[in-house]
């Protein structure tokens, strides 16, 4: 028998870049991504709220694109680079975004929307101008309890106008 | 008051549509929530749960999951029973209800499949789960009673065998003239509903971090609630501990509802395992423990009629309810609040005289029922606005004419409802007339008709509803529960000139903290981002009754007024004294202490704080500066304050797979005082979402052994983005003239009345098809069903 | 909700992955995108001794053209049918059911390869691989061998793949210009498991169909051809009769289990309806 059925308590060492960080830790092969980053690396901005996939909560950025944080296992994200909602705010990326919700009372209670943001900074980066309908397919896996969606909707098409004038404004001559 | 309407001047915040100050840090993912909270040697539990709704414990074998590394404790009933005095979920006004003394872990019985039997503590939840499959149990499965109609069969299997039935609750309400009433109508409509239960479903699990301190005999929770005097006050008592001694901690709640004010067993074992083990305990719901174990609501069959003249006009209901609740009534709330409101909700908008309603409250083995958002509204208002409906149709009358000629009159006020609720002032034909202008209804009818004539069957459908918010002691107090009605906040001027605001009012995303800092800083004069306002720790803010059944705003929104105008007063009284002026010729304006007659600016309040504490030498002999105030205030005058609203709604049924397509919603509410705009239309819009899942999507569904068979969230559908619609928000303000504020809830309109429009507006559209719709979720195989498709 | 504990081997070429599979006595997964594979694990429905990851076999990647076949990797994540130049030329209807695939982050991790292997009857690809008469390379024991997707559905979540088998790539005929497409289904909401749905591969030929290939899912144990209804349309052309009779012949190709919220009649009507409007679409489209 292989070592390696045996080892399936032992902690191994993952290494990866979180939020432009290298960072190496110790993890149990059964831990969750989300489990790592919530435990480990203290990164709680990242939630928990189904771990199967179906809430949207546990969202991150995995080489750039998003990824439920209950879905994969730590060690499977080894080399790999991650963003979450701390990288993401710190770094300016989303400051638009988060304006917006703020402004538009885009959220409650606040648990789904780290979630909510690292998709619609997916979503503004493939379409520009993405319809309301467009907004809420890409929504489709979020679940959120508070808002009822439409300040959501409203906060996420205020930011890709904004975008999509000041791109304009940007491409057409002085 | 034109202080409290007036927007021009500077720090008029009410009124206004001010961003939430705190929630700059979820947006940054920097929330605290228990689900976060890490404590130096803490450990894990988890529990393992009955597969059957109804056994006998014959043994219980737990000896290997005691020996497994990493495990420190392994609980069971009787173990957690020797320190935790039992509780029993009844109120003394629910005269005659019973419901059997409940512990942590049971002892002997289970009653629901899900219920927590062993406790394991470990060093990691992954630890404590794998503990709990080296632990066996044996039991000898007992008959379950699972069905609602089945509980109140006599001869049925007893859900508690001490018990002479399964009967928890019944009630009647005769207002007489009903047999008469009847008697005499030109028309009497007659329908039986049925409502699937539904749970909550916020989106943090709940979450309690239990932390004893052996040596000084402490207790901390940090626990995810919105009760936390509550749970202080329960944890004192079940425990022995003195109540000064413990602490409980509410800080970011991840949704809560209705659904985290409720003990649960897990939560009630979670202290008492720190208090065993004497080192904090961590407990986390996970998503499949939530479906089994938080409580549930609304399970209803009612039936119902309503008898109508010939013009339309509503002579009387006679209304049947019956609600199965659980094993157990729900503690401290008890599990029959829902079903009281429902047959005292039930015609509450109509000027009728003739009202019966028998109220039948039933044990089952299922998961306990009791407090959800809109309690009991949304089945009161559905069974109401379907009837009345139905009524409309039966006389030839638009549903618009049917509630203008039944809705009571604005200027009919103070009245009283059939069943007894006083109503001070309420507005249901402005906001008839309103919703009618923002649906531009006779335009929907048109385009209804022409898109019928292509086989596109459109739906139009209205629900009028009274909501009930800021209750004083006649909802909890006077039925023996030490549930406050009242609320305290401390008010202090800080050194700097600024304010600090600890309040009892709790924060769950609905922007509690937000409107307490605009009425602080609106009363005062001072601009908002120098206020700070705390909430959610018992150690911290005065007693109160935190936030449930729409209070914050009324009641928490008040007791932060008139503590800011104590407060106010007392430094001008400092103002006049250093300035040489009567208090009463000055006023706090931005932050200055200016002449009220000329508006010239005198003093900074900073000044005067800084005088106050660092110089009080040079204040007059005799001279002590109240800088903060506390102060409470309980409501008095009428025992609720009523509001009132309606809604509308317009779908599209596809008649050939049953699915329904929501197009667009209206909301006309009337909350009155509207403190924060955007924060009302918010609560509205999560409110009616809520309302729109239960009419199409949700529904706990179980087998016939009493096993859930959707309770997961890839299966129990809540509501999603793609599916919901754009939702269109009017307001009439009919302030209450019981506070000075005004103010009324605003939080479970929207829930109370969705489901019903949704309803009214299926049936709208089926009606062409001779096809009816009487059962909520509505969903593809019951509308197919109803057309006789398959 | 925490997994079992396992060990972790992260494999770097089909032989590798599948010797780690023998060595564990087969008492092992592959774990591919893991979308439904990390939740049983979670319930511990499942609880392998090992973990083996696949999604560093560079052989099992990438979509190109071979022969009149397109052969597309089995680590082709859901959101590359989306993106993917060839597979929007030459498998059309793959580009057409990926939307319906779950939600956009699920389809950033989840694959073409895992979910066939998985076989789960509700699921839009399993499905669609009856309707493009696909064929499934499997790596095994005697190497390489090609399944054609008729013969790979066998019954509930099992298929044509024996213990430590690895599926390596699915191929496609490459769509022509004479054939027609068409996808749908009806789900409760945006992403779920739908109550059925359907798609179908028509060749045409002036106006008629010659052949059409129509695969259900959500309709019982495994993915399922209509056979009886193909028949009725084949080498017609399809019109409001025609689409009548071939929802009749449904009745002969599905026969739906029970379930608490969709009974058998139900699931065979929406069938129906479903069958119904595809053809119609198909017809303004042949």
């Amino acid at each position: 028998m292989s070592s390696e059925i045996d080892d399936a308590e032992e902690a191994v060492r993952v290494r990866f870049t979180v939020n432009g960080r290298k960072v190496a830790c110790e993890v149990a092969p059964r831990d969750t991504l989300v489990d790592c980053l919530r435990n480990a690396l203290e990164l709680t901005g990242t939630h928990a709220g189904c771990e199967m996939g179906a809430c949207g909560a546990c969202l991150v950025q995995l080489d750039g694109r998003a990824v439920h944080g209950c879905l994969m296992f730590a060690v499977q994200a080894d080399g790999a680079r991650i963003d979450t909602i701390e990288g993401l705010s710190e770094s300016g990326a989303i400051a638009d975004l988060q304006a917006e919700f703020h402004r538009r009372n885009a959220l409650q209670c606040g648990f789904c929307t780290p979630g909510m943001l690292i998709n619609a900074h997916e979503l503004l980066s493939r379409l520009t101008e993405p319809s309301r309908a467009a907004i809420r397919d890409a929504l489709s896996g979020n679940f959120c309890r508070c808002t009822g969606y439409e300040a959501i909707v409203d906060a996420i098409a205020a930011v890709a106008d904004a975008r999509a004038a000041k791109a304009s404004q940007e491409g057409s001559p002085g | 008051m034109n202080a409290l309407t007036s927007l021009d001047r500077p720090n008029s915040y009410i009124g206004r549509s001010v961003p939430r100050p705190n929630a700059k840090r979820l947006l940054a993912g920097r929330g605290r929530y228990v689900t976060d909270i890490r404590l130096p040697r803490m450990l894990h539990a988890a529990f393992l749960r009955s597969p059957y709704a109804h056994a006998r414990i014959i043994s219980i074998d737990v000896d290997a999951a005691r020996a497994l590394a990493g495990v420190h404790l392994v609980a069971t009933g009787a173990d957690i029973a020797r320190i935790c005095a039992p509780w029993t979920g009844t109120l003394d006004h629910f005269k005659g209800m019973t419901s059997e003394p409940q512990l942590p872990l049971p002892l002997d019985r289970v009653v629901w499949a899900g219920q927590a039997v062993v406790a394991v503590v470990a060093e990691s939840r992954a630890l404590a789960e794998d503990a709990l499959e080296l632990i066996s149990i044996g039991y000898e499965e007992l008959p379950a009673v699972v069905d609602l109609d089945a509980a109140r069969q006599p001869g049925t299997p007893r859900v508690n065998p001490s018990g002479t039935s399964n009967i928890c609750f019944r009630t009647q309400l005769d207002s007489g003239g009903v047999d008469e009433a009847f008697a005499s109508a030109a028309h009497v409509v007659e329908e039986e509903f049925s409502f699937g239960r539904h749970t909550p479903v916020t989106l943090e699990p709940r979450a309690i971090v239990a932390d004893y301190d052996a040596e000084s005999g402490s207790l901390t929770v940090h626990h995810a609630t919105q009760t936390p005097y509550q749970f202080q006050d329960l944890y004192a008592r079940h425990y022995g501990i003195p109540e000064a001694r413990v602490r409980v901690i509410a800080p970011d709640i991840g949704g809560s509802f209705g659904m985290k004010l409720h003990v649960y067993h897990e939560d009630m074992a979670v202290v008492g395992l720190s208090i065993l083990l004497a080192r904090p305990v961590k407990y986390v719901a996970d998503r499949i423990e939530s479906f089994v174990s938080d409580i549930h609501a609304r399970d209803h069959h009612v039936r119902a009629r309503m008898a109508v003249d010939v013009e339309g006009k509503i002579l009387a209901m006679d209304i049947h309810d019956a609600t199965a609740i659980g094993a157990f009534s729900t503690y401290p709330r008890t599990s029959v609040v829902e079903g009281n409101q429902v047959v005292r909700l039930i015609g509450a908008p109509y000027d009728f005289k003739s009202y019966r309603a028998v109220l039948e409250v039933v044990f089952q083995n299922k998961v306990q029922t009791s407090q959800y958002r809109a309690v009991g509204h949304p089945i009161a208002c559905a069974v109401t606005e379907r009837m009345v409906d139905l009524a409309a149709s039966q006389v030839g009358i638009d549903p618009f004419t049917m509630r203008a000629r039944n809705v009571i009159a604005d200027n009919a006020y103070p009245t009283a409802s059939p069943t007894g609720y006083k109503f001070e002032a309420l507005s249901h034909e402005i906001c008839l007339q309103r919703l009618r202008g923002i649906m531009d209804y006779d335009a929907l009818r048109t385009e209804q008709a022409e898109l019928r004539q292509r086989g596109i069957h459109r739906g139009i459908g209205i629900a009028t509803f009274v909501e009930i918010t800021n209750p004083s002691p006649a909802f909890y107090g006077v039925g023996g529960a030490r549930i406050s009605s009242q609320d305290g906040a401390t008010l202090s001027l800080t050194p700097s000139g600024e304010v600090r605001c600890a309040i009892s009012v709790t924060e769950q995303g609905q922007g509690t903290e937000a409107i307490i800092g605009q009425i602080v800083a609106d009363q005062l004069g001072v601009a908002q981002d120098h206020v700070k306002v705390i909430t959610g720790d018992t150690e911290v803010t005065p007693h109160g009754g935190a936030t449930w059944a729409c209070r914050g705003a009324g009641i928490g929104g008040e007791t932060a007024l008139q503590a800011a105008r104590r407060l106010k007063a007392n430094i001008l009284e400092i103002a006049g004294l250093i300035l040489q002026e009567q208090p009463s010729a000055l006023d706090i304006i931005d932050g200055q202490v200016v002449g009220v007659a000329t508006g010239q600016l005198r003093l900074p309040v900073a000044e005067i704080a800084r005088i106050a504490y660092f110089r009080s030498d040079t204040l007059p002999p005799g001279t002590q500066a109240q800088l903060t105030v506390s102060h409470h205030f309980a409501p008095q005058g009428y025992p609720f304050a009523f509001t009132n609203g309606i809604q509308g709604c317009y779908l599209e049924v596809d008649v050939h797979t049953g699915f329904i397509k929501l197009l667009k919603h209206y909301v006309v509410e009337d909350c009155g005082r509207i403190i924060n705009p955007m924060l009302v239309d918010e609560q509205l819009r999560g409110g009616v979402v809520q309302g729109l899942g239960a009419a199409l999507f949700e529904e706990c569904r179980y087998g016939e052994t009493g096993q859930l068979l959707n309770g997961s969230l890839a299966d129990y559908l809540v509501p999603m983005a793609m599916e919901m619609p754009d939702i269109i928000i009017d307001h009439v303000e009919t302030p209450t003239a019981d506070t000075i504020l005004g103010a009324k809830g605003c939080g479970e309109a929207g829930t109370a009345a969705a489901s019903a429009c949704v309803l009214n507006a299926v049936n709208d559209a089926l009606a062409p098809l001779a096809a009816s719709i009487n059962a909520i979720p509505i969903t593809p195989a019951r509308v197919l069903k109803a057309l006789g498709r398959y | 909700m925490k997994a079992r504990a396992f060990s972790y081997h992260r494999a770097h070429s089909v032989d590798d992955a599948r010797e780690a599979h023998a060595r564990s006595g087969d008492d092992a997964r592959y774990i591919a995108g893991g979308q439904s594979l990390v939740p049983a694990l979670a319930l511990r429905l499942q609880a392998p001794r090992i973990l083996i990851d696949i999604n560093h076999i560079e052989e099992l990647r990438g979509v190109r053209c071979d022969g009149e076949w397109l052969r597309i990797g089995a680590l082709t994540r859901h959101c590359e049918m989306l993106t993917d130049p060839l597979i929007a030329e030459f498998a059309p209807l793959l580009r057409a059911a990926a939307p319906f695939v779950a939600h956009p982050a699920i389809r950033n991790r989840g694959t073409l390869g895992g979910s066939v292997a998985l076989a789960d009857p509700a699921s839009e690809f399993p499905a669609m691989m009856l309707a493009l008469d696909a064929e499934i390379e499997i790596a095994g024991t005697s190497g390489r061998r090609r399944v054609r997707a008729d013969d790979f559905f066998i019954d509930l979540f099992e298929t044509a793949v024996g213990p430590g088998e690895i599926v390596t790539a699915i191929l496609v005929p490459r769509f022509r210009c004479n054939q027609r497409i068409c996808f749908d289904e009806l789900a409760r909401r945006r992403g779920d498991y739908a109550l059925v749905g359907c798609g179908m591969l028509a060749t045409c030929k002036d106006g008629l169909v010659e052949t059409i290939r129509i695969a259900f899912f959500s309709v019982g144990n495994v993915p399922t051809r209509a056979r009886s209804a193909e028949a009725v349309v084949s080498g017609a052309r399809i019109d409001a009769d025609r689409i009548v009779a071939a929802q009749a012949a449904l009745d002969r190709d599905l026969a739906p289990p029970e379930s608490d919220e969709v009974p058998p009649a139900m699931r065979l009507h929406l069938a129906r309806v479903l069958l119904g409007r595809l053809l119609a679409r198909m017809s303004e489209a042949a």
